[in-house]
This record gives C-alpha cells, structure tokens and sequence, in this order.
C-alpha cells in the first residue's frame, strides 16, 4: 500500500505534538505504569501525576466510588512531592520520546511559584499543566480556580518562575468559566485545558453516611462528556490561545467531538482504568477515520462545528 | 499481567448467591499465583464503568481460571447472568499473592464468607504442606460446596453463625483453639474475609507472635497503582502512610498494616 498516512500532528502554541492525544493527570501515575500496555512514544504526550512542594499522603479510604457512567474520587493529591518526582520519576521519564507534561499544585500561591522554580531548568520536561481546582488554604479552603482574578495571580507567578510553556487546568465548579478563561489567558498561559472532575456526592442509604469518606468527591467518566464539551465550546469561542478538551473520553468519536467543537488536542482519563489501550486505540481510530474521509491532516479538522448560532 | 478477552466456559450458581466462572485464558493462568486477582468487566460498554475486581479461585489445567463470586451489586448481579460462550475482557493477574509456606511448615487457612476464594487456591496448590482449612458462613445455606470449587479431597472444617452447620460461632474461635492446643511448629496463618473476622485474627497472631498474612479487599478503579483509589492505612510512620491495596497488596503482612485505622 502507498496509500498516504495522515498527518494526526497538532500545534499547541509553542509545543508540537505527534498527535492530539494525551494521557491525563492522576489517571497515568508517573507514566511507567502503563508502560507494559502502552508503547508511551506513540502519545502525543503524558501529564504524569500532580506535584506538590512536599509529599502527600492524600485522604482517608474510601476514595472511590462509581456512579452511573462515572466515578467519584477524593483521591487527595497524593503524591511523591517535587524531589522526589525529580529524583525517582523524571530520569525514567526523560528518556521518553514524546512529550512529557508536569501537573502541579499548591496550598498557597507562593506554593505554585516554587513547584514551577524547582521545574526550571530541567530536561524533558515539554510544559507545565496548573492545577487551580484544589483548595486555597489562605482562602478558607476555596478552590483556586473559582476566582477568575486568583487564577490570573496564580498563572501569572507560575510563568514568572517557569522557562516553560504554561497550560492552566480550569475547574468547571464556577459560574462563569468564560471569566476564568478569560483572566488566565491575559495573564500569559500559553493554553487551557478543560475540565477537571465536577464535584459531587454518593451515599450509602443502609449505613446513611457519604460512600466517600471526604464526603464530596470530583466526578469523571462519560456521565461528565457533555457539559465537558459545552464548556470547551464556549471557551474556544473566548480565549486565542489553545485549547485542551478533557471529559469523559473514552474512545475516537467522542475525541472527534471535541475536535470538531475546537480543541486543539484532548486528554484521556477515566478510560485508561477500564481499557489500559485507550490512548492507543483512540490514536488509531482517528487515523481510521480521517483516512476514510480524505482528510489529510487532522488540523483540518479542529473547530469546524457548523451551527446556525455560528 | 494482560487485558484480554476471554470465554466463558460456565457460569454455575453454587449457593442462593453465590458463583463459580470459569474462563479461558491461558497466558493468565500461566503467571497466576495464590492471592492474585483479576479484574473483570462485568459487560461491554460503559455502564458498569469500571471493572470489579476478583480473587483467582483456582486454576484447571493450563488455560482455564476460576473466580467465585457473591452478587453484591449491579456489576455481579450482571455477572451472574452471563453465559458459557460469552466473551468478557479480563485484566490480570494482579497484585500480589501470599508468600507460601515451605514444604511440611504448618499452615492455617481461615476463610470468612465469600473470602475462601483466595485461599482455595492456595489450598489446591499446597497439598504437600501441613494444612488445615477453617472456613466460617453466617448459615449453612452459604457453604460453598468443596467438590465444586475443586477442594473435594480437602478437609474443611466450618463454622457458622447460627450453629445451623459446624461450629456454632465466629470461625475465629475455631483459630483461636487451634492455637491454643499443643504445637511443636509454628503455624503460619493466611486469611481472607470481612474486615471485622480480619481484626480479630490480626489481634490474635500479632499477641502471640504468629506469622500471619491477610488478604484485603477494596473497590478499586485502575488495579495496577496509577489512580491511588484502593488504599489501606500503614503501620509504618517513616515509609508511605497508604499501602496501595491493588498493587502492595491485596496480600500484606499482618504487621504492615495499621489495624486501628482500617
């Protein structure tokens, strides 16, 4: 066959990837894990686990409970902390040849500035994903995220302290995620991807207690895909600066859909518990797919939603 | 470890609710070993979401495995139904086993409920070792029967709550007596089973300084270390404060874990 492959590259401001399909943030550990079920080089990238300044053990058990098409988790962050994952993750990583995105988080805003400080400077890192959707210990325990103006601070001290290109990770627990969006590009982040879990609740009607023992939990999987794509519609429709699709994934025609709305690329999360190939096989179905129409590049693709309202 | 789709090859109901699956998987009944699980997807499509995870029972040959199952829920409740010839994606084995004992080492197994899985195939593959096999039910009415379960030669001595069969009582009573009488070789315990039954063992080995492994249960979502879900409370302060049950376990060391926290 000399039938021409099609082209599945994709620009994500300064990043260029193989592909527009990543592995997501706590869904992946440290990429090794799924190392046995997937060859890593063929992804257009991973975002390992998040990063915080210090280690975290994370919250008590039971942290997950599955709702209809979905799941519930109150994982806690937890994590290896910043030297660890440079000491113990990074070098493994780092001999990977496609591109490895780093999520971090803080309690505080000085906390985001020195996860990315301690990030500078060092090989095989291809960019920075900012969790803003953990709570914000200065604020009373409100999440980050749900402040358009504390995002913006947040972004912009994470790209002072950071040779880096910044992706900021927005939480779509807000009234108004356009203004999110809208106050973290200003700022300077070189992309948004969206969206983190929906928090929500499950409980044990024998026992009348929470089924987590945080009580609330962060809601992904399918059950989520639709109000994900909702949102990624409006901020394609807002912001300049790329953006990442993430909810629900599970296989090439939902990634398609988020495409077609206008992200540049997706994150799969939830699916690689289920099908550990996830990644693969949506790589392979959009291959598939834009062969069957004659698409050569699969950028041809991104943003072309017809609506009358368009 | 391998995510597959494999047949079944029955699908038997054993008591009012409880199963023995049978499936064709030969590469995974090659790296089975006692204490490993599997997790299954309980049928095509994303609803169940997540796959359920299940003690390897035992092996038959060298491609068949079997899990024994209790309907608890909507995904064995979806289980139950399937039938031979279905075809059903199996990731596995996973976690780590029991560490066996060495040849002629006395061995205790103690079994709560739908907690004997792991340990009948324990049994199958120590016939050689000094064994005795405790199980305990609620009532009569759950006794898996041996024969069907592969254990048909073993001996196992039940306890159950109601008296209906066996001894009347917890099956701790049943360990607790074995300990207590005449033992010129310590005896090593292995067990699976509700948290409470694994309380009470983890009290009685610990006092009196008998080893002891337990095989824990938790719901889990990835299996293999990589969403954190499954944790259990450590009793170390200085190394992690969780073990993760899917991948440092589901078989611990009774001295690793913190049992006041569990």
């Amino acid at each position: 066959m000399n039938e021409k492959q099609p082209d599945l590259s994709i620009k994500l401001g300064p990043l260029k990837l193989k592909n527009p399909v990543l592995a997501a943030s706590g869904t992946f550990g440290y990429g090794k894990e799924f190392s046995h079920f997937v060859d890593l080089n063929l992804l257009g990238g991973i975002i390992v686990k998040g990063i915080s300044l210090k280690p975290m053990a994370g919250n008590p058990p039971p942290r997950i409970v599955e709702t209809p098409c979905g799941m519930l988790n109150a994982i806690g962050l937890a994590n290896v902390g910043l030297d660890i994952f440079l000491k113990e993750k990074l070098p493994w990583l780092q001999k990977l040849k496609t591109a490895v995105i780093v999520n971090i988080y803080g309690h505080s805003i000085d906390e985001y500035g020195a996860v990315a400080a301690g990030l500078k400077g060092v090989e095989g890192i291809s960019a920075i994903e900012v969790n803003i959707s953990c709570p914000n210990v200065e604020k009373g325990g409100m999440a980050f995220g749900t402040d358009p103006q504390v995002s913006a601070r947040v972004t912009e001290l994470v790209l002072k302290n950071s040779d880096k290109p910044v992706i900021v990770k927005l939480s779509p627990n807000v009234t108004d995620i356009k203004a999110v969006a809208a106050a973290v590009e200003k700022a300077g982040a070189h992309a948004i991807s969206l969206i983190n879990t929906l928090t929500g609740m499950a409980i044990d009607i024998d026992e009348r207690i929470p089924k987590l023992a945080n009580v609330s939990g962060g809601l992904s999987g399918p059950a989520i895909r639709p109000v994900a794509l909702f949102m990624v519609y409006h901020v394609v429709r807002t912001v300049q600066i790329p953006v990442i699709g993430i909810g629900g994934i599970m296989d090439y025609r939902d990634t398609l859909e988020f495409l077609i709305a206008g992200a540049q690329a997706i994150q799969v999360g939830t699916a690689n518990f289920i099908n550990k190939k996830a990644t693969l096989d949506i790589i392979e179905g959009l291959g598939s797919f834009c062969k069957d129409q004659d698409i050569e590049r699969i950028e041809e693709i991104i943003g072309t939603l017809k609506t009358a309202k368009s | 470890m391998m995510e597959q789709d494999t047949e079944i090859l029955f699908n038997m109901k054993v008591t009012t609710d409880t199963f023995v699956m049978g499936l064709r998987a030969p590469e995974i009944v090659a790296e089975a070993r006692p204490g490993q699980f599997v997790m299954i997807q309980t049928r095509a499509g994303i609803d169940p979401l997540l796959r359920r995870p299940f003690s390897i029972c035992g092996i038959n040959g060298d491609d068949e495995f079997l899990v024994l199952y209790r309907v608890v829920g909507r995904g064995s409740a979806i289980m139950s139904r399937a039938r031979k010839g279905d075809v059903l994606s199996v990731l596995g084995p996973l976690g780590r086993g029991f560490d066996l004992p060495q040849k002629g080492q006395k061995t205790l197994l103690v079994a709560g409920g739908i907690g004997i899985a792991p340990l009948i195939f324990f049994a199958q593959t120590n016939k050689n070792t000094d064994l005795v096999f405790m199980a305990g039910y609620s009532s009569v009415s759950e006794v898996v029967p041996k024969e069907q379960v592969g254990l048909g030669n073993m001996k196992v001595l039940i306890a159950t709550d109601d008296g209906t069969t066996g001894h009347r009582g917890p099956v701790t009573e049943l360990l607790e007596s074995h300990l207590a009488g005449p033992c010129d070789n310590t005896p090593t315990v292995f067990t699976c089973g509700p948290l409470p039954m694994l309380k009470c063992i983890a009290s009685l080995t610990l006092e009196r300084g008998i080893p002891c492994q337990v095989s824990l249960e938790s719901a889990m979502a990835c299996g293999m270390g990589a969403c954190q879900g499954c944790v259990a409370k450590s009793s170390s302060m200085k190394s992690q404060a969780y073990y993760h049950v899917c991948k440092d376990g589901p078989v611990f060391d009774v001295k690793a874990l913190d049992w006041k926290n569990l």
